[in-house]
C-alpha cells in the first residue's frame, strides 16, 4: 500500500486535497498519470490494464466488464433454458390429463424451472449488472478482489452445468427448489436427485457470497474522491443493500443443503422426526434465506428504476434521501418475515398474526418507493423511450404483486391461497413485473454502454408490447384458478374441475411470452452488429459510468473523476474534475474512505490470474464428487490447497516483502 | 397494445363467471370457515384493486402533461417538489393505515375461524400417505373405531375436529368450500376444525408437494344429515360382506393368497395389511386411488391390472394376473359394498 498522494482539482478539504509521497522511496516509484498527456496515458493504461490476449490470457481475465459479460451472458441462457422449461409445462397442463408429459419428467421440469430461475438466472444477473456497472458508478478501475471475482464466475459456470447436465442425465432433481424433508431425505429420495438441488445450492451461493463480498468492499472503499454516502447512486445503494442480505441470507440455505446432504451421506437425522430431528427446522432455515432471496432479486431491480426514470424524467429522483432509506429498510425487514411462507404449517396463532404484521409492514418502504418514483416523474411528460416502457410495466405489475402480497401476509386468507396458482401468480408479478421487466429496462437502457451500439427502438417497442400481454395473459388468470382450487406442482388436473379453458389461455399467454424473448434475442443480436453507434452518453444520463467511453476501455476512466454531486455528468456540463496521481505502469487504484470518500491510500490492483480457474475446477470438483461419498471432501482439499497457494503465492512486490 | 389487452381482460371476466361454481373453490363457500375466508377474499381484492387503480393514475398523469421545459435537470422548482413531498407524505400515511388495518381485520378474522371448531363431538384422524388418505373415525367404544381411506363422511351443520398428521412425507389438507388448508407433518398432529352447512359432496385435494402423485390426491368431503350419517358409520363397522357368486369366491381366495393382503385390509378376512387403503367397503366410495378415478368395474380392472399407467408411481405394484384372475378379482372387490 502507498499512502496517497492524488491530487484533485477541487472540493477536498486542503488537507486532503494533495498528500505528500508516502513512505516508498522514489527510484521504487513509476510514472504517475499527473501531467500526463492524453494519448501516452491511454497507451500506459491499455498496457497495464489489458486483458492478456489468447485462450489461457481469456480464461485469467479479471478485468470486472470482462467477466459480467460472461455472467449477464450465461444467466440470459439459463433464462432461456428455464423459459423452455416453463413452456414444456405450460404445454403439457393445456388441457385435463394431458399425456405429454409424465409426473417424473414433470416433477424435474418445475424443480428445474425454480432452481434455474431463482439459482442460475435472477441471483446472478443482478449480481452481474452489479459488478459490471457498480465501479463505473463509483469511478474505479477495477472491482475489489478481482480474482474472487473470477473465481466466483467460474464456480457458478461449474454449478450450473452440473444441473443442466444431470438434467439430461435424467438425475435432475425433483422435489421442488425448495426441496423440504422428509421428501428430499434418503427415505424419500434415494438416488443422487436431491443430492444435485443440494449441491448446486453450494456452488451459487458460494459464488453468489464471492460477488457479495467484492461489491460491498468496492462501494465501501474504492469511491471516487467526493462521492461521500450522500452521492452514491441508488443504483449502488441498492446492490451494497443486497450483497449485505446476501451475505446474511445465503449462510442459512448452506446450512439447510449442508444438513441435507449430511443426513442423505452419512446419515445425520438432523431433519428426521423418528429420530429426534425435525422436519419443520428445514422450512424455517430454508425460509430465512428464501425470503431475503426475492428482495435479493428484486432490490437491484429498484436500482435499475431508479436510475432509467431521471434519465427519462429530465431530473434527479425525487426524495434521494427516502429511496435510500427505504432499501435499507426493506433489507433488514426481510429477514422478519420467513414464516409467511409456513403458515399453513400449524404454528401457534398469535405467532404467525406477528408476522402477518411485519409481512404487511415492508409494504411501508415498498410504498414509499414507488410513491418517489412516481413523483419524480409528475415534472412533466417524461421522454418516452423503451427504457422507460418496462418501468411503465413494472409498475403495472410489481403494484399488483406487491398488493397481492398483503392478500398472502393474512394468515387465514393464506389458508386459502397458500400453494395454489394464486401464489404462483403473486410471485410471477412479483419477479417478473418486479425485476424482470427492470432488468428489461436495463438491457435497452446500459445496451450502448455495454457495446458502443443502439438496440432498435422501433423492435424494442414490439418487444414490450408483447411481453407485457403475453405476460399477463399467461399470469393474471392463475389468480383465479387458484382461488377456484387448482393447487401448484400438479403435472395433471382432472376434465371436471373445470380448469382446463383457463390453463389453454394461460398456455396462450405463456407462448407469447416465450416468444417476446426471441425477438429480444433478435434485438440483442440486431443491435450488438448492426445498431447505431451510440456515443459516451446517448440518454444524457447524470451518473459517472456515463463519462466514459462506451464500451469502457480495459481501464475505465482516463483519470479518476471527483463527483460534486449525485448526478456528476448534469453538474459538471464542461468537464468532470479530475484526480491524478495514480501510477499508470502497475494497476493502481485509489482507495477512499468510507462515508466521506476523502482519497486515502493508493492500492495495487491484482493482476490477471489462471489460478482462479484452477481453483474453481477443484472446488467444483470436489462438490460434484462429494454427492457420492465422504471422501470427497479430503481428498479434495488437496487440490484445492494447492490451487490456492499458487493463487495467494507472493510475487515479489516490494508490498509483498514488507 | 391496448386492445388486446382489453380482450384478453375481457375473457378473463367471462372464464371467471364460468369458473366460478364449484365443487373444489374457495370462491364457492359451503361452510362457515370457507364464508369468512371468501368474504376476507372478496374485501382485499376489492381494496386492492382501488389502491392499483389509484396508482396507475399516477402513473398515467405525467403523460398527459406538457414535457418538462428542456432547462437543466438539476434545476427544480422548489416550491413543486415541496408540494411533492407533502403529496408523498399523505401517500405513506395512508399506506400506514392500510396496512395496520388489514393487520387487525386479519388477526379478527383468525379468532372467528378458531371459535368454529368449538363443540366438536366428532374427531377424525386423517394420516397422509404417499398418495391417499387414511381416515379413522375415533371414539370412546374400541370397536366403534372405524378406519376409512379418501373419503371423509361427516355430519352436516356440526363441527368436526380433524386431527391431521402424516407417516411419510408432508401433506397438505385442502377442501376448499370448507375451509382453508393445514399441514400433515410426520411427527406432529395438526388440527383443523370444519363445518359444513349442508348436505353434499365437497372435494379438495393436496396442497403440499409430495411427490410423483401429488397430483392425484383427492379426497372428498360427504356431508350427510346425522341420521344418515350414524347409519352410514354403523354399515361401515359390519364385516366385509362374503362372496355373493363363485367367481367372486375364486377372487377371494385370489386376494388372500396373492400379495395383496400384504398391503390391504378387508374386516372379517385374514387380510390385514396397513400400509395401503382399507379394502373392507371398498365398493361402497366414489373413487378409486385417491380420486383419480370413479369406482365402476372397468376401472377397477384397469387399477389392478396396471396401477403404473394409471397412476404411475404410485406404490400398488404390478400383480401378475391372467384374465380370469382379475376379473375374479374384480368380482369380489365389486361386492364390497
Amino acid at each position: 500500500m502507498s499512502s496517497a498522494d492524488v491530487t484533485s482539482e477541487r472540493d477536498l478539504p486542503p488537507e486532503r486535497a494533495t498528500v505528500t509521497k508516502g513512505d516508498l522511496a522514489p527510484e521504487q516509484d513509476g510514472p504517475r498519470d499527473s501531467g500526463m498527456d492524453d494519448a501516452s496515458l491511454h497507451r500506459w493504461l491499455a498496457r497495464t490494464w489489458r486483458t492478456p490476449p489468447g485462450i489461457v490470457g481469456a480464461l485469467s481475465s479479471v478485468d470486472h466488464k470482462v467477466i459480467a459479460r460472461r455472467y449477464l451472458i450465461t444467466a440470459f441462457v439459463f433464462l432461456c433454458l428455464g423459459g423452455l422449461n416453463a413452456v414444456a409445462m405450460r404445454i403439457q397442463l393445456s388441457g385435463p390429463q394431458r399425456g405429454l408429459i409424465g409426473p417424473d419428467l414433470y416433477n424435474q421440469l418445475f424443480t428445474m424451472h425454480g432452481v434455474t430461475m431463482m439459482f442460475l438466472f435472477a441471483v446472478p444477473i443482478v449480481q452481474a449488472a452489479g459488478i459490471y456497472l457498480v465501479p463505473l458508478m463509483v469511478g474505479t478501475r477495477n472491482i475489489a478482489f478481482p480474482r474472487l471475482n473470477a473465481f466466483g464466475y467460474w464456480i457458478y459456470v461449474s454449478g450450473g452445468a452440473f444441473v443442466w447436465i444431470s438434467f439430461l442425465l435424467n438425475m435432475a432433481p425433483d422435489v421442488g427448489w425448495f426441496a423440504y424433508v422428509p421428501l428430499s431425505g434418503p427415505e424419500f429420495s434415494p438416488g443422487k436427485r436431491a443430492d444435485v438441488w443440494a449441491q448446486m445450492i453450494t456452488y451459487t451461493e458460494v459464488s453468489s457470497l464471492a460477488l457479495a463480498v467484492a461489491t460491498i468492499v468496492t462501494v465501501f472503499k474504492q469511491r471516487a474522491p467526493g462521492m461521500s454516502l450522500d452521492k452514491i447512486p441508488l443504483f449502488v445503494w441498492a446492490l451494497l443493500v443486497t450483497s449485505f442480505v446476501v451475505v446474511f441470507a445465503m449462510p442459512a440455505v448452506m446450512i439447510t443443503s449442508t444438513f441435507l446432504i449430511l443426513d442423505r451421506l452419512v446419515g445425520t437425522h438432523i431433519f428426521n422426526p423418528a429420530e429426534g430431528g425435525d422436519a419443520l427446522l428445514f422450512q424455517h432455515l430454508f425460509w430465512f434465506f428464501g425470503h431475503p432471496e426475492v428482495y435479493i432479486i428484486f432490490l437491484p431491480a429498484t436500482g435499475m428504476v431508479s436510475s432509467i426514470i431521471p434519465a427519462f424524467a429530465r431530473r434527479p429522483t425525487f426524495g434521494h434521501l427516502g429511496l435510500v432509506l427505504s432499501l435499507i429498510a426493506v433489507g433488514f425487514l426481510s429477514f422478519g418475515l420467513w414464516v409467511h411462507h409456513m403458515f399453513a404449517t400449524g404454528l401457534p396463532k398469535l405467532g404467525a398474526s406477528f408476522f402477518t404484521a411485519s409481512s404487511m409492514l415492508i409494504a411501508i418502504p415498498n410504498g414509499v418507493q414507488i410513491f418517489c418514483w412516481l413523483a419524480t416523474l409528475w415534472d412533466g411528460r417524461p421522454v418516452i423511450r423503451t427504457p422507460l416502457l418496462f418501468v411503465f410495466g413494472f409498475f403495472f405489475m410489481f403494484v399488483i404483486g406487491g398488493l397481492t402480497g398483503v392478500m398472502l401476509a393474512s394468515v387465514p386468507l393464506d389458508l386459502q391461497v397458500h400453494d395454489t396458482y394464486f401464489v404462483v401468480a403473486h410471485f410471477h408479478y412479483v419477479l417478473i413485473g418486479g425485476s424482470v421487466f427492470p432488468l428489461l429496462g436495463a438491457a435497452y437502457f446500459w445496451f450502448p454502454k455495454i457495446t458502443g451500439r443502439m438496440m432498435s427502438e422501433r423492435l424494442g417497442r414490439w418487444h414490450f408490447g408483447l411481453a407485457f400481454i403475453g405476460f399477463n395473459a399467461a399470469f393474471f388468470p392463475m389468480h383465479l384458478v387458484g382461488l377456484w382450487g387448482m393447487p401448484r406442482r400438479v403435472y395433471t388436473y382432472p376434465a371436471e374441475l373445470g380448469w382446463g379453458n383457463i390453463n389453454l389461455f394461460i398456455s396462450t399467454g405463456a407462448v407469447l411470452f416465450f416468444l417476446s424473448f426471441v425477438l429480444f434475442t433478435f434485438n440483442l443480436i440486431h443491435g450488438a452488429l448492426k445498431g447505431a453507434p451510440a456515443g459516451d452518453n446517448p440518454w444524457d444520463a447524470g451518473t459517472l459510468e456515463w463519462a466514459t467511453s462506451s464500451p469502457p476501455p480495459s481501464y475505465n476512466f482516463r483519470r479518476i473523476p471527483v463527483v460534486t454531486n449525485v448526478e456528476p455528468l448534469w453538474a459538471e456540463r464542461e468537464a468532470l474534475p479530475v484526480a491524478t496521481g495514480l501510477r499508470v505502469d502497475v494497476r493502481e487504484l485509489l482507495v477512499s474512505t468510507v462515508a466521506e470518500a476523502y482519497p486515502d491510500i493508493r492500492e495495487k490492483s491484482a493482476t490477471p490470474s489462471i489460478w482462479p480457474l484452477l481453483a474453481a475446477i477443484a472446488v467444483g470438483g470436489t462438490f460434484l464428487y462429494s454427492i457420492f461419498t465422504p471422501w470427497a471432501i479430503v481428498w479434495g482439499a488437496v487440490p484445492i490447497a494447492v490451487t490456492l497457494v499458487g493463487w495467494f503465492w507472493p510475487k515479489g512486490d516490494p508490498e509483498d516483502e514488507q | 397494445m391496448k386492445r388486446p389487452a382489453l380482450t384478453g381482460f375481457a375473457m378473463a371476466c367471462v372464464l371467471f363467471l364460468q369458473g366460478c361454481a364449484g365443487w373444489q373453490s374457495a370462491l364457492d363457500p359451503k361452510g362457515p370457515a370457507a364464508n369468512e375466508l371468501a368474504w376476507l377474499i372478496w374485501f382485499f381484492t376489492a381494496l386492492c384493486a382501488l389502491i392499483w387503480v389509484l396508482v396507475m393514475i399516477a402513473l398515467a398523469a405525467p403523460l398527459l402533461m406538457r414535457p418538462r421545459a428542456p432547462s437543466e435537470p438539476l434545476v427544480l422548482n422548489a416550491g413543486a417538489e415541496h408540494r411533492k413531498l407533502r403529496v408523498v407524505l399523505i401517500a405513506v400515511a395512508m399506506t400506514v393505515s392500510v396496512v395496520v388495518g388489514l393487520t387487525l381485520l386479519s388477526f379478527f378474522a383468525n379468532r372467528t375461524l378458531a371459535a368454529i371448531g368449538s363443540g366438536a363431538a366428532l374427531t377424525i384422524r386423517v394420516t397422509g400417505h404417499q398418495w391417499w388418505w387414511e381416515v379413522r373415525y375415533e371414539d370412546a367404544t374400541p370397536n366403534r373405531i372405524l378406519t376409512t381411506a379418501n373419503e371423509i363422511h361427516i355430519p352436516a351443520g356440526e363441527p368436526v375436529r380433524l386431527l391431521l398428521t402424516s407417516t411419510d412425507v408432508i401433506h397438505s389438507f385442502w377442501v376448499p368450500s370448507l375451509s382453508g388448508k393445514l399441514d400433515l407433518i410426520p411427527g406432529r398432529i395438526n388440527v383443523l376444525d370444519i363445518k359444513a352447512d349442508k348436505p353434499g359432496v365437497y372435494r379438495g385435494q393436496c396442497a403440499e408437494f409430495c411427490g410423483a402423485q401429488h397430483a392425484n390426491m383427492g379426497t372428498f368431503i360427504i356431508a350427510e344429515p346425522r341420521a344418515r350419517f350414524d347409519a352410514w358409520w354403523n354399515d361401515q363397522l359390519r364385516p366385509a360382506r362374503s362372496p355373493a357368486s363363485g367367481e367372486a369366491k375364486t377372487g377371494e381366495d385370489l386376494f388372500l393368497h396373492r400379495p395383496c393382503v400384504m398391503c390391504h385390509r378387508i374386516g372379517g378376512t385374514p387380510a390385514g395389511g396397513t400400509v395401503a387403503p382399507d379394502l373392507t367397503h371398498i365398493a361402497s366410495r366414489r373413487t378409486l386411488a385417491a380420486g383419480t378415478l370413479t369406482m365402476s368395474r372397468g376401472n377397477l380392472a384397469a387399477w389392478i391390472a396396471d396401477p403404473q399407467g394409471v397412476k404411475p408411481g404410485a406404490h400398488m405394484p404390478v400383480m401378475e394376473l391372467n384374465g380370469d384372475e382379475l376379473n375374479a378379482i374384480v368380482a369380489y372387490l365389486e361386492g364390497l359394498k
